[in-house]
């Protein structure tokens, strides 16, 4: 999962501070490994490094809890690619595709694009798994249905979100 | 690559409730084609009305060159008894009629010999692996062996485009890829193009590519960067 791509969609909404920010992102994604105050100021710092955020005020008593961060133009652009680059269709997808749909709608970018391309993403390699299947021995088809499966179960999760968008858009509102 | 069948803006409404809103896909010569979709989502019509089964109440379907509208109804009979074969969850073998009568029927309402339609359906049911159940009728054969059955009837007329609607929607996972298997290989062997509708992925994984229906829509991932 990218944090750094994470804190750039919550930023999207608006400046934060650096602990606004953990926040907000622990209260989104966060229910399993809350994010650590120092992950959260060494990424602000290489996003900042980047051009990604840039520094939008300093209140008084300095130091970097004091800081806000407000995403630049080129930050907007990368996150943007960001979503709608699929992700490695790997055994366990993890939290990542969850983020990217909620980031997505948060910004009011469209949800179900992020679920296309991973879908294709997807798609192309259980085609790739089923083909070598066919072609294999009795241990290759078995090992590529264990493969396909997963990759099935990872699909039935996102036909299932991509049914419940309206219902997940309210949700993030609130 | 031009296609052998396409669908352009289809809409169509079954009471109040429309089914197709602007959906369109086109299919080229052997290729395999997987229409995905949540229950409910159109994907049914689609095929239906690629097959000719069904009239959009808008929307052009054309095969080879031809609008299927502007052909009669014997035409497009002929059209889905010689040039497309169909295979559908279950409940297409005739019950009365031994399982290779029934691979033979097509061929028999072409107007085939008897002889010459069961010399060659018992090849296509060797072919599915199901030679030893010929003289068995639909009822005594496993759901996997009915289905294999079930894509010889369709493949036996040599037919440019097969129609699979779920064809393993009702069998368990070692039989439902048996018969995915059987369907893409023969279908590639004869050239055939496959419009495969399924809500499955492991189904989809054995297309060349997928069109994805939702509320009536289609989209293809190849317009997606």
């Amino acid at each position: 999962m990218s944090i750094g791509h994470a804190l750039l969609g919550l930023l999207e909404t608006g400046p934060r501070h650096g602990y606004d920010l953990k926040r907000v992102y622990d209260e989104h994604f966060g229910q399993d490994r809350p994010l650590a105050y120092g992950q959260v100021y060494a990424t602000l710092s290489r996003l900042l490094k980047n051009g990604l955020v840039e520094e939008r005020g300093v209140e008084a008593g300095g130091g970097p809890e004091r800081k806000r961060y407000a995403i630049t133009d080129a930050g907007v652009t990368d996150l943007g690619a960001w979503l709608v680059t699929p992700e490695n269709p790997q055994v366990y997808l993890q939290s990542a595709l969850y983020t990217k749909v909620v980031l997505a709608l948060m910004s009011g970018r469209s949800a179900e694009e992020v679920l296309d391309v991973q879908r294709a993403a997807h798609l192309r390699t259980m085609r790739e798994l089923t083909r070598r299947k066919q072609g294999g021995d009795l241990a290759d088809q078995l090992i590529c249905d264990h493969a396909l499966f997963h990759l099935e179960a990872d699909l039935r999760w996102l036909e299932l979100t991509a049914a419940r968008l309206t219902e997940l858009a309210k949700a993030v509102a609130e | 690559m031009t296609p052998i069948l396409s669908a352009t803006d289809l809409r169509k409404t079954f009471g109040s409730t429309p089914a197709l809103d602007g959906a369109g896909m086109s299919v080229a010569a052997g290729e395999v084609v997987a229409v995905m979709g949540p229950s409910g989502s159109g994907k049914s019509t689609l095929l239906h009305c690629l097959a000719g089964i069904v009239a959009p109440d808008s929307g052009s379907v054309v095969y080879a060159g031809r609008e299927l509208s502007a052909m009669t109804d014997k035409e497009r009979s002929a059209l889905r008894r010689g040039a497309f074969g169909f295979v559908f969850q279950f409940g297409q073998l005739v019950p009365e009629l031994s399982c290779l009568e029934n691979v033979a029927l097509p061929m028999r309402l072409g107007g085939t010999k008897r002889r010459v339609a069961e010399a060659r359906a018992r090849e296509w049911l060797d072919r599915l692996e199901v030679g030893e159940v010929g003289a068995k009728r639909p009822g005594e054969v496993s759901g996997g062996q009915g289905q294999r059955v079930a894509v010889a009837r369709a493949l036996v007329t040599a037919p440019k485009v097969v129609f699979a609607d779920e064809p393993t929607g009702a069998l368990d996972s070692l039989n439902g890829e048996q018969v995915m298997r059987l369907l893409v290989e023969t279908a590639r062997e004869t050239g055939a193009a496959i419009v495969l509708v399924t809500h499955e992925a492991r189904v989809a994984a054995y297309s060349d590519r997928e069109v994805i229906v939702r509320d009536g829509r289609t989209r293809s991932p190849e317009l997606v960067p």
